[in-house]
């Protein structure tokens, strides 16, 4: 032990901190465990994997007119879409969730006490990682599907009208997912409730519509967020009962919105 | 300089900590004493601004620490052991938090130096002792050399030479004009580094005395500190005989 560093003024206070230098811990925490980059992995492997697989699986002359007709090549490259949500959906949950099973968030607190800016550097340094990797991913997902799909089937374009919409939604999605779980992560704090409600919400919501039949499932099912992705971001051709892309990715912004209010004033409100 | 002033914490029906009141000084050691359960964890918890008090407030250097433009330049805190995620290694830990308030990077070498964590910073804390858990949160809170230090029961999991090393470390970082509060709830142990001391029970304010005033009152220091928390313990002898005769 040197008495040395035990003086006084050894380092200088300088500057507090401020959304930046809390952001700046959150990108360091990020990137300093093992889950991220497999979670980046399994996201990579997901879409590529199953944009691969699908559109390698796709036999024109086996389809029928009505199948045909309704084949959207852009929309059927994004199947990876479903592995990718739940993927950034676990990220999203555990940036919150690790550091209440740890006691890491009383460290992090006492580091920065005001709540709000802290979850909002969490939120922000979450949707920089997801968007980035989600774009890139997207385009590589678009790109290897139409790669493997055969002729005389029809490939989409980046040229042609709204793909590239639809291409660069699909890689916000997942982003979307991420900061939904955040809020639901900072209202839960535990990670398997956390990631239940995030699988409850992507996979067990639209299970429910099922049984209620058609004129619910139309009426309700536009908002759920996997067919919003679907049917709404993703597609080119128009589908029947589906919100517009515009007001799918509106509706996807509002969930997230309304999740991390909720899970500010719960981190606000309740002792850490 | 940490004041609290009629500070009130409630769980549901049990009162945690009870119309607490008491100054901790700069420049000596003070001992937080108190029988497992007594409100000493809750109390340094509110201090840090973790927990909202439902009454009563507590301020250190004269700010609620919520207000603190610094807080780690200001108040170093250890409140449990292993409070940082497994996975992560002591350096990039250290390095997240220095980060978070504009803390050089070189500090974080100093305080894995101060703490004897130099070999061990790039391992992942998770496979951490709980003696050098209780290392790497002092490093954390020596980070960014704060003039108020909160530590709970810090020498939980540390061997004979590491307790020696904290009473020192303590006692040097007093020295040079900190404030120090150390939880505790062996006097024995207490005694060795701390001059002052705040004894409570049950969340109540028993005492707020020095070492050598506490031990003139009975024939040793442990006599009197058991007089003084008598019937504040969270099971008293009787207690236990009597949940064990059959009803």
């Amino acid at each position: 032990m040197t008495t040395a560093a035990l003086t006084r003024g050894a380092t200088r206070a300088e500057g507090g901190y401020g959304f930046r230098s809390a952001a700046t811990m959150e990108w360091l925490k990020l990137r300093s465990v093992r889950s991220t980059a497999w979670v980046l992995l399994v996201f990579a492997a997901g879409l590529i994997g199953l944009a691969i697989l699908v559109m390698a699986h796709t036999h024109w002359a086996t389809m029928s007119p009505a199948d045909r007709a309704s084949f959207d090549p852009t929309e059927e490259s994004f199947a990876g879409l479903t592995i990718g949500q739940l993927a950034f959906g676990v990220l999203g949950a555990l940036v919150i969730t690790t550091e209440f099973s740890s006691g890491m968030i009383r460290a992090t607190l006492a580091a920065v006490p005001r709540r709000p800016l802290l979850l909002a550097a969490k939120a922000a340094v979450l949707a920089a990682v997801t968007l980035v990797a989600g774009e890139v991913l997207a385009f590589g997902a678009f790109a290897a599907g139409e790669l493997v799909l055969r002729s005389p089937a029809p490939h989409a374009t980046l040229g042609q009208p709204g793909v590239l919409r639809a291409v660069l939604m699909a890689g916000a999605y997942p982003a979307l997912i991420a900061l939904i779980a955040l809020g639901l992560g900072a209202v839960i704090r535990h990670t398997a409730g956390a990631i239940s409600a995030v699988v409850g919400i992507l996979f067990v919501l639209p299970l429910i519509l099922l049984p209620l039949g058609t004129s619910i499932q139309n009426s309700v099912g536009q908002f759920m967020p996997m067919l919003i992705a679907e049917n709404s971001l993703t597609a080119v051709k128009p589908q029947s009962h589906t919100l517009s892309p515009g007001a799918g990715f509106g509706m996807l912004c509002l969930y997230a919105a309304i999740a991390l209010a909720i899970g500010t004033w719960s981190l606000a409100r309740r002792d850490a | 300089m940490i004041e609290a002033r009629g500070l009130v914490k409630r769980y549901g029906p049990t009162t945690a900590v009870d119309h607490l009141s008491f100054d901790v000084r700069p420049g000596t050691v003070t001992g937080f004493l108190g029988p497992n359960g007594a409100g000493k964890s809750t109390t340094m918890r509110m201090m840090l601004g973790l927990d909202r008090p439902d009454a009563g407030t507590v301020r250190i250097n004269g700010k609620d620490y919520r207000d603190l433009r610094s807080p780690l330049h200001e108040v170093g805190a250890l409140l449990e052991a292993k409070a940082f995620h497994p996975g992560r290694t002591a350096r990039a830990h250290l390095t997240a938090l220095a980060a978070s308030n504009n803390i050089p990077r070189r500090r974080v070498n100093d305080v894995l130096g101060i703490t004897g964590l130099d070999k061990a910073a790039d391992r992942r804390a998770g496979k951490f002792s709980l003696g050098m858990a209780q290392r790497l949160g002092i490093a954390a809170a020596l980070l960014g050399d704060p003039a108020v230090l909160v530590l709970d029961e810090p020498v939980n999991g540390l061997d004979p030479e590491g307790i020696r090393w904290i009473r020192n470390l303590l006692k040097n970082l007093a020295a040079h004009g900190r404030t120090v509060l150390v939880s505790s709830h062996l006097i024995s142990e207490v005694a060795q580094t701390a001059d002052q001391l705040i004894v409570i029970g049950q969340g109540r304010l028993l005492a707020q005395t020095t070492v050598a005033e506490l031990s003139a009152r009975s024939n040793s220091l442990e006599e009197a500190f058991f007089q003084l928390t008598e019937g504040s313990t969270e099971y008293s002898a009787s207690n236990i005989a009597y949940q064990g005769s059959p009803s």
